[in-house]
């Protein structure tokens, strides 16, 4: 990948992330710092409670973190609570997020889940953001269950159509949460493949995975989360086939068994 | 804060809603079976409503165990006069003449009028006393208001179920007079005093009594209607009824019954000349007129009803709304408030939902009136419709927090406004989920607008009631009700249902 864009996508400095709960705080994210230029799978990797999700809400602004700076496409978000919806509108148009579960509004169709962000947000006519939902979903192969309602499509839809509806702003960045956790591995090519056809129009991609299969299919790079840090990061290749750090030999090892 | 204890000196009192359902099951369940045997000769059990009060039936202020009134010294007359000892039950009054028809006592007394009904369907004494209907007006009224041909458009007070209700209904058809029924004698007179209704029509006994009670209003001398008070026993019992006569009739003759009255202060020189005539008239048939009956009787009552239901169905929509809106509003601000906020409508759940919606409709009614006098349509729209938000704003509420957080949280990061992720995901997904538990709430909300009687709304069940009483008995009155609820409960249900069967596939 080259690495010409002069300002990163997605830039993460010195992330610190503490959580409270019943007065107990817990240092989930110690010190995150991490870059993607323009049109880079990154997938993130680390075992669970690692922390992973913990970077992707936080880069989608769900959650408020104590330290460090986070900056989307130069729109950047500040420590403390999460700003009021209406200060992040800017903010929002920057970043597209797929939930492990989907989270399609199951009382709307296919279509109307994707076309909602723009008729609302976008303002646009009822007609043109159906037909830039159609477009969209058709781009990711599943336009014909467009009149649809989610709980009438597979797994499988159900993610295209949260990837569609994540996209349909089209934002720079994209963040996925463990996408391959409800698929069946015949399905994992072809989201690799979906994946990296969105990289190759210039999106930049953060995935969380535990899948070394599929990271290896879609990443450009891996970064290794241990105990609130980014403790390796490189190519995917370099970081898979010769680990250096100890967690990320764990990981092969989990995964070996 | 309520000025006056509920039933406190009432002389009909106020039935709770449970007992009033309650009795009315029983009265459909019982009607078809034979009635329990007699009791037993040695004492004379006889029924009446001790919560009537002075000069009729009280709780002796001495010993609340026995009661006292001149309907309860002419029952110790005849017990004498029969050789038994009379034993006391109490009794609802609007329920005295089927109770002793079920066999619960021999003879029932407590200020029980006279009317061709009556005779038809029971065995009926002589009639002992005969009183006047006699309007009460506001003293600048005093004037204007002599008859009831003089009251059209106003609004005339009176009990329920009685001959002056009667009166007051025809005088609706002939002069335009607004009948405005109550179930107890004490609020027509404080309402008139604060205005609510414009005269109070009822027998002079009662009037001469609130007079005591709430001076401020004038009794005015006309004679509207006269009455007469029995004792009634069960049909087949004529034996009774007939020995009974013979001793109200050696009463007359001593003078031992005007003594009664007159210890009681109901004597006057009215009452003597009625002895007199009664005296005269062995017979004893107490100018009762011919009575209308069979299938015409139910058929006039049938337009009646339909209108009651009418009302029942309004002021169960305008309620229900009232719920939602409000319901919606107190769960939007459970689950979206600041801890004050939240704090001061769960206290207000709690409250409403922990005690008596007859209580709360009583205190809005009767205990605000001071502050602020609301119609009672409004009054009851107003306080079914606060107490069923309460249960509304919880359903709401449980469905609002039902719906996946991680689908507010897709709506968040899709750029919509905290309002418009309420609009478009949250509220319209609640909906459904609420769809089923307010259709429930709804049929019962139909159901407890029967509670709104008590503060002088005649809807379907009151107006059941009435009719109940006039024609004596329950079955095709209830019947008739209970169909008249199942056709505007049913459809409802199905709608529902169709609904949810809509939404389901989502």
């Amino acid at each position: 990948m080259t690495t010409t864009a002069p300002r990163p996508v997605l830039h993460i400095e010195r992330l610190r992330l503490t959580r409270t709960h019943e007065g107990v705080a817990r240092h989930v994210l110690q010190d995150v710092s991490l870059s993607l230029p323009a049109g880079e799978i990154c997938v993130l990797m680390g075992v669970s409670g690692a922390g992973k999700s913990t970077v992707l809400r936080a880069v989608v602004a769900l959650e408020p973190f104590q330290a460090g700076r986070i900056a989307v496409d130069g729109v950047a978000l500040e420590p403390g609570p999460v700003p009021r919806e209406s200060a992040l509108r800017d903010f929002r148009r920057k970043v597209g997020m797929v939930f492990q579960q989907h989270a399609l509004f199951t009382h709307l169709t296919v279509q109307q889940n994707v076309a909602l962000a723009p008729r609302h947000v976008m303002t646009q006519s009822p007609a043109q953001a159906a037909q830039a939902a159609t477009a969209l979903l058709d781009s990711l192969g599943v336009a014909h269950r467009a009149q649809a309602y989610p709980s009438q499509i597979s797994g499988g839809e159900a993610q295209r159509v949260a990837i569609a509806r994540a996209l349909a702003l089209d934002p720079p960045l994209l963040l996925m949460d463990e996408p391959t956790a409800a698929l069946d591995p015949a399905r994992r090519g072809a989201l690799a493949d979906t994946l990296r056809a969105l990289a190759a129009q210039g999106r930049t991609l953060l995935i969380t995975t535990h899948d070394l299969a599929f990271a290896r299919a879609v990443a450009d790079t891996v970064a290794v989360l241990a105990e609130g840090a980014v403790v390796e990061r490189g190519a995917v290749t370099q970081v898979l086939d010769t680990p250096r750090h100890e967690e990320t030999r764990k990981l092969m090892a989990v995964d070996a068994r | 804060m309520i000025e006056e204890p509920l039933n406190g000196g009432a002389f009909r009192p106020v039935h709770s809603g449970v007992l009033r359902h309650l009795l009315f099951v029983c009265a459909l369940l019982l009607g078809a079976c034979a009635p329990p045997p007699q009791a037993p000769s040695t004492v004379l059990r006889w029924g009446g409503d001790a919560e009537g009060g002075a000069p009729f039936v009280e709780a002796d202020p001495g010993n609340p165990a026995l009661v006292r009134g001149f309907d309860v010294e002419i029952v110790e007359q005849l017990a004498r006069g029969l050789g038994r000892t009379p034993q006391f039950v109490q009794v609802a009054w609007a329920n005295i003449e089927q109770s002793v028809e079920r066999g619960d006592f021999a003879l029932g007394l407590s200020g029980l009028e006279d009317r061709p009904e009556l005779r038809e369907r029971y065995a009926v004494s002589l009639p002992y006393f005969e009183f006047r209907e006699v309007l009460a007006v506001r003293p600048a009224d005093t004037t204007r208001y002599h008859a009831l041909r003089d009251l059209a458009g106003k609004r005339v007070a009176t009990l329920g179920a009685t001959q002056a209700y009667r009166l007051l209904l025809d005088a609706q058809r002939t002069h335009g007079v607004v009948p405005v029924s109550y179930d107890d004698d004490v609020h027509p007179y404080t309402d008139l005093l604060e205005g609510r209704v414009d005269a109070v029509l009822l027998d002079h006994v009662i009037a001469e009594r609130a007079l005591k009670r709430t001076p401020g209003f004038v009794i005015q001398p006309e004679v509207i209607a006269l009455g007469h008070y029995v004792a009634v026993f069960a049909k087949r019992n004529t034996a009774l009824r007939d020995s009974a006569d013979a001793i109200l009739r050696a009463g007359l003759r001593d003078g031992s019954l005007a003594a009664t009255f007159r210890r009681w202060g109901v004597w006057d020189a009215e009452q003597a000349a009625y002895q007199q005539r009664l005296l005269a008239d062995s017979a004893g048939s107490g100018g009762a007129r011919p009575a209308a009956a069979g299938a015409a009787t139910v058929m006039s009552y049938v337009p009646a009803l339909a209108r009651a239901a009418g009302i029942t169905l309004g002021i169960s929509c305008a309620a229900m709304l009232l719920a939602v809106l409000l319901g919606a509003g107190i769960a939007a601000g459970r689950v979206y408030g600041n801890t004050a906020t939240r704090m001061l409508l769960s206290g207000y759940v709690e409250v409403v939902r922990g005690t008596p919606v007859l209580l709360q409709l009583f205190v809005l009614y009767y205990g605000l009136s001071a502050f602020i006098a609301l119609p009672a349509l409004l009054a009851a729209i107003v306080g079914l419709g606060l107490n069923y938000a309460a249960y509304e704003s919880e359903i709401y509420r449980s469905a609002l927090l039902a719906i996946p957080r991680a689908q507010l949280e897709a709506g968040r990061t899709l750029g919509l406004s905290e309002w418009q992720i309420f609009r478009l995901i949250r509220a319209p997904q609640a909906l459904r989920l609420a769809l089923a538990p307010m259709t429930n709430d709804f049929v019962a909300l139909l159901k407890d607008s029967s509670l709104v009687s008590v503060i002088t709304v005649v809807e379907l069940t009151k107006q059941t009631a009435i009719y109940a009483t006039n024609v004596g008995s329950w079955f095709v009155p209830g019947l008739l009700c209970a169909a008249m609820y199942l056709a505007m409960s049913l459809p409802l249900s199905r709608v529902a249902r169709a609904l949810e069967a809509r939404w389901s596939v989502r």
